[in-house]
């Protein structure tokens, strides 16, 4: 029964670690610096409506430029 | 319907296409080397357990967690989604990565389960492989989905809509793969991965600052903007990354 459970939560671990790190650890790390920025720039409306997005964007570049083909 | 409603069912049915579309892949190859029978119970038994998921998780977080905290939360894991699949998009459209090829996947899970036995139609009965690997199939593809119809359905309070346009796109897909059945490399997978990709990442974005306290201008319209915005952002991240390419070929 506890072999069972040990073996339902590893792979519930795996599915989480899976879906949100997997091999793009720095959309992960980006998804955190976006929450933080909208969180910090939640009372100044026109920086956030600007900064938000261009941080996804800017780390959107850097992880699809680390998996170009060399 | 306003314009969010409209965005949420055309993001949660694109992207439940795409993953049935995956899913019924897997399906096909399972019937017609393990028998129909099997392979759609097992398909089937994984909609089922699905929908309890949809309803045992999504109802109470709808009512249980404060909507402000839902939408952060939510709009981060949708963008976590979302930047994976545009990542993904620019990079197979500028050729840093091979497009999806149902063709190849059909065939080497035929070649697999066929390892296993015998071939197609020598299977009239229940057949465990066959219901097995049609229900992790169904099961696993449908696993994004869920958090897709969670996602968007919980943070707009439309977990009803979002469920309905995930089950007609299953039962869609699912039709119209009965009858083209091995001709699933003709649908624009990766192209529609793509505008689902862009619609999830300005989900996030927008949920993310609407449950942050930023308020965005224009209201719902502003996820049109973002879509925009990051339709642009694509568009040019796949000239870029072409350029990138040529240039490695060049040297």
């Amino acid at each position: 029964m506890i072999t069972a459970i040990g073996k339902y939560a590893t792979a519930f671990g795996r599915f989480w670690w899976d879906f949100l790190i997997g091999d793009t650890p720095e959309l992960f790390v980006g998804v955190l610096v976006t929450v933080g920025a909208a969180l910090a720039l939640r009372h100044e409306r026109a920086a956030a409506v600007v900064t938000v997005p261009l941080v996804t964007v800017v780390f959107l570049a850097v992880s699809t430029y680390r998996a170009r083909k060399r | 319907m306003n314009t969010s409603n409209i965005v949420l069912v055309l993001a949660v049915f694109g992207a439940s296409a795409v993953e049935m579309v995956e899913a019924l892949t897997i399906v096909v190859a399972a019937g017609t080397t393990r028998g129909w029978r099997s392979a759609f119970e097992g398909s089937a038994v994984a909609v089922a357990v699905l929908a309890i998921i949809v309803g045992a998780v999504g109802v109470p977080l709808i009512h249980l967690v404060p909507i402000d905290v839902l939408r952060v939360i939510i709009g981060a894991l949708l963008l976590v989604l979302g930047l994976g699949w545009m990542r993904k998009a620019i990079l197979r459209s500028s050729g840093h990565k091979a497009m999806h090829d149902e063709d190849a996947i059909f065939a080497s899970t035929v070649a697999e389960l066929q390892e296993e036995g015998s071939g197609a139609g020598t299977h009239p009965r229940r057949d465990a492989l066959g219901f097995a690997i049609a229900f992790k199939g169904v099961f696993l593809e449908g696993m994004e989905v869920v958090l897709i119809v969670l996602s968007l359905g919980s943070s707009s309070h439309r977990l009803g809509l979002a469920s309905v346009a995930a089950g007609a796109a299953v039962l869609i897909v699912g039709g119209v793969g009965v009858v083209v059945a091995r001709q699933l490399s003709e649908v624009p997978e990766n192209a529609m991965k793509m505008s689902v990709g862009i619609m999830l990442t300005s989900f996030g974005v927008f949920w993310l600052g609407e449950g942050s306290g930023v308020h965005w201008p224009g209201s719902d319209l502003a996820i049109l903007v973002l879509i925009a915005f990051f339709a642009a952002v694509t568009t040019v991240g796949i000239a870029g990354m072409r350029g990138v390419l040529k240039e490695r070929v060049e040297a």
